[in-house]
């Protein structure tokens, strides 16, 4: 009456075993980590004495993923950033801004002169002297508008030109927007993974969030603070026409003009063209140097485009000077001496020898298209992650060894079974947790720590029913097998609804909700398994060798 | 010589007295509503902003100290609270400092961290800040958003899922003690101001989770004795399969409330708010899955005419075999 299959019972332990492999390198965090550590040091090239031991530490056959500890376990920073996309607008239309100028002078006789008209940062407004021209000037314009470069977006256009009496004004049209918007958040993730590989700390995450929005997680770093230090500067430089000095920033610019302050000479403030002559996005190296009288200095050199853009404006502005411009802070405003050609040069400024390395470091990794907010940011001291998991072990332990003593009191024989899947159980959820490299944190081991008390409650349902089915008399092998066919039903169903939840709070939740979501999910998925199947073969195995007349529950 | 919790047999009339034990519930959510609404609740900066700092020092905490070093810098409502737990060390104290969101900052600012680590090293040289967090407004409220609807996403899931497996009936008892567990752990919350952050709402959808766990285990049972004793009053075939889960019900609570217990008392303070709140919810789940869940099914009534459907409709899981 009672039997399983063969090949049932093997893959029952099999996927046992299968688990507890993939679960046993975190029973030795330290060493795996220092042997994974060591193996992805040699694939790199960084060899050293230590490293052939490190790696000999743990034996390549056996698997060596381990479970990642979240930040508030192991210390570190988090911080959730906000990409201002509108900055790339603005700038968009900024640079436009001479294109047009040029393509309308150049029909001077039909729409007149032009003037550029203040307005919002991201549209461009300008007036035509010859108002009856403006539906001639606004198509000539839109021929300057090109297809967007998206998939969505296929078939528009990227800019939108329309008039308001003679003034006629430029956006980018939604698609681009939309466009732009993705490009930017992908570009803006893609400096600051550079930027944190610079650095070179041990797995960082980095990864958006939303529409505009970009989570960064680095562990072990000291502090947020630092971490905003690396990524939050935008490190946009730009070489600027200058139009002249002024001694306060409220000075009238003129229009296409703006007042930058300078960054290290209080109170004086430049007025500098808006459109940039060349810009650090152009720039193919930059190191940190010094100049002539020896201070800190950065040197940098130009693609050729750059180059070629730089060496023309040079020769034909010979005398006038030329502001360097460091996120809107003039770094400084040399006079053009002669002509530059060769497309390097070198930034000097009141720099310390920090302060030169980190700007070449920055200017390197590329410049952020656009400004980042800091909506959320959390510093985690390693001292009390390694309190967190001291304090974790211990409750663990604690709530393991007296769940298997209660169950063992109550049930027996029985209970030693439940004990037994248990123990397969939590190792399971570790050997999962491995295997699809999630991450744990504090609430993941209290819902490891829940799991325990709750899996038991599968094997609880069953051990209640076959008692009472031994008191209908049926003898004991009937007794077990009609024990675990009604208590299916309440099992599945209680387990199904708790995880629906789980999913619920992993799809909906984010950080320690979806941590606690994943190993509670995990915890019904393998309690379910280990009470259903686990137990059952070791009390079929157990049935086959005694042969009990009567059992006791 | 078997340790048991619950004599062999009982047959406990649960349905004796079903006006004193809705009365006591009843006014119990009452109260909790009262004190949400007159108290709210303690939110944690993840809903409402601004940033917590933790402090560690070997030095003896005065908050009145610390509050005055502070407050110079005039960064608005502050709280300072110091943290015990076993786990510490002799020498070791321990302060919360909340400060509230800044006009005008969506996240914290170095340069005011640093300002209130200067001030505080003049009352406690050896200070440390062993965690900084900061959330802004906008991020703070998106969180009490998605918090809310996961919670009613929960709810309407599992109230859609016991539909499809029992009957209406059984669906809205079982929403019924739901709601039941989440507004007193609430209550409570708000009562003991208790900080109620982002955990909180993990440790409540568990709640559900678990008081659900009950329920249906209960609900399955009765469903079982409805078809097995098709002339048996609807109290007593209640009554009968809460006695015979009973045993159950209160071993696997007995489990859970075990590991949670250990949990709360050696787990560290970090997380003793949201083990608390399990361990509540685990207490009243398991009390509103019988008095709660099936005295509504008692109150609603339940089709009795089985015979039309296979025997195994509802019961189609027993078929898989191991």
């Amino acid at each position: 009456m009672l039997q399983i299959d063969l090949w049932k019972r093997v893959l029952i332990w099999l996927t046992c075993v299968v688990g507890l492999l993939l679960a046993m390198p975190n029973a030795f965090y330290p060493r795996v980590e220092a042997h994974n550590d060591a193996v992805a040091d040699r694939e790199v090239g960084i060899v050293n004495e230590n490293t052939e031991a490190l790696i000999a530490g743990w034996p390549s056959f056996l698997p060596s993923r381990l479970v990642n500890l979240g930040l508030d376990l192991r210390g570190g920073a988090h911080l959730l950033a906000e990409v201002k996309v509108e900055d790339v607008y603005a700038a968009r239309m900024t640079s436009m801004w001479p294109e047009v100028r040029d393509l309308l002078r150049g029909e001077r006789s039909t729409v007149g002169t032009i003037r550029q008209q203040p307005g919002p940062e991201t549209e461009l407004r300008f007036k035509i002297s010859k108002p009856e021209a403006i539906q001639e000037a606004a198509s000539l314009v839109r021929g300057l508008a090109r297809p967007v470069t998206s998939i969505t977006g296929a078939g528009a256009s990227d800019i939108v030109v329309r008039t308001e009496g003679d003034t006629i004004i430029v956006e980018l049209s939604d698609a681009e927007k939309l466009a732009s918007d993705q490009r930017t958040v992908q570009q803006a993730l893609e400096i600051i993974r550079r930027r944190i590989d610079e650095v070179g700390t041990r797995e960082p995450t980095i990864q958006r969030q939303g529409s505009d929005r970009i989570l960064i997680q680095v562990p072990g770093i000291g502090s947020a603070s630092e971490l905003k230090e690396i990524i939050g500067t935008t490190a946009q430089l730009t070489f600027n026409p200058v139009v002249g000095r002024a001694s306060d920033p409220d000075a009238s610019a003129g229009v296409g003009n703006k007042v930058l302050p300078s960054l290290d000479e209080e109170g004086v403030y430049y007025i500098v063209e808006a459109a940039p002559v060349v810009t650090g996005e152009e720039l193919v190296d930059a190191q940190p140097s010094f100049d002539q009288n020896n201070r800190p200095a950065v040197s940098f050199r130009f693609n050729p485009t750059g180059a070629r853009k730089f060496g023309d404006y040079t020769a034909q502005n010979i005398g006038s000077p030329f502001a360097i411009v460091l996120d809107d802070e003039v770094i400084s405003a040399p006079v053009i001496q002669a002509h530059i050609a060769g497309g390097s040069g070198i930034i000097t400024g009141r720099f310390s020898v920090e302060e030169s390395t980190n700007l070449a470091v920055l200017l390197r990794a590329g410049a952020l298209p656009a400004e980042l907010t800091f909506l959320e940011e959390r510093t985690i001291g390693p001292e009390l992650g390694q309190d967190s998991i001291e304090a974790g072990r211990i409750a663990c332990i604690v709530a393991f060894v007296g769940v298997l003593v209660f169950m063992f009191l109550s049930y027996g024989t029985f209970g030693v079974f439940a004990n037994i899947a248990l123990i397969i159980n939590v190792g399971l959820i570790f050997g999962l947790l491995s295997l699809i490299g999630a991450t744990l944190t504090l609430p993941g081991i209290a819902g490891i720590v829940l799991t325990i008390g709750m899996a038991v409650d599968a094997n609880v349902l069953v051990f209640e029913r076959i008692r009472e089915e031994l008191k209908s008399a049926k003898g004991p092998a009937r007794a077990i097998e009609l024990g675990y066919e009604k208590a299916l039903s309440a099992i599945l169903d209680a387990n199904i609804t708790t995880f629906i939840t789980a999913v619920i709070l992993f799809a909906v939740g984010s950080g320690p909700v979806r941590g606690f979501a994943i190993t509670l999910g995990l915890g019904i998925l393998t309690s379910v398994f280990t009470a259903i199947f686990v137990t059952r073969v070791l009390i079929v195995m157990w049935f086959e060798r005694r042969r009990p007349k009567t059992i006791e529950v | 010589m078997r340790l048991r919790l619950v004599p062999q047999e009982t047959k406990w009339d649960f349905f004796a007295r079903p006006t004193l034990w809705l009365g006591i519930s009843g006014a119990l959510m009452v109260a909790a509503m009262v004190s949400f609404f007159l108290q709210g609740l303690n939110f944690g900066i993840d809903f409402r902003g601004g940033t917590t700092i933790r402090t560690e020092s070997a030095q003896e905490v005065v908050i009145a100290d610390y509050r005055q070093a502070i407050e110079p810098l005039e960064l608005g409502d502050i709280s300072i609270t110091e943290v015990f737990d076993v786990t510490f060390e002799e020498d070791q104290h321990v302060t919360m400092i909340r400060i509230q969101a800044q006009e005008g900052e969506e996240a914290v600012t170095a340069d005011m961290i640093k300002k209130v680590e200067v001030q505080l090293q003049t009352v406690a040289p050896d200070i440390t800040f062993v965690s900084v967090e900061s959330v802004g407004p906008k991020v703070s409220g998106e969180l009490i958003n998605t918090a809310v609807i996961a919670v009613l996403l929960a709810i309407g899931a599992v109230l859609v899922y016991i539909w499809l497996r029992f009957e209406w009936q059984f669906a809205v008892g079982a929403v019924m003690a739901l709601i039941h567990d989440v507004v007193l752990t609430i209550g409570v919350f708000s009562e003991l101001q208790i900080k109620f952050d982002l955990a909180i709402i993990a440790a409540l959808l568990t709640i559900v989770g678990y008081s659900l766990n009950d329920t249906v285990v209960v609900f399955d049972r009765v469903r079982e004795n409805l078809r097995k004793y098709k002339k048996l009053e609807l109290k007593e075939v209640l009554n009968l399969s809460i006695n015979e889960t009973l045993s159950r019900t209160v071993m696997t609570s007995a489990t859970t409330l075990l590991a949670l217990i250990s949990l709360f008392v050696l787990g560290g303070d970090v997380i003793r708010g949201f083990v608390f709140a399990m361990i509540w919810g685990v207490i009243v789940g398991t009390y509103s899955s019988i008095f709660i869940a099936s005295a509504a099914l008692l109150k609603f009534g339940v089709k009795r005419d089985w015979s039309k459907q296979a025997n195994t409709a509802g019961n189609k899981f027993a078929d898989i075999d191991a």
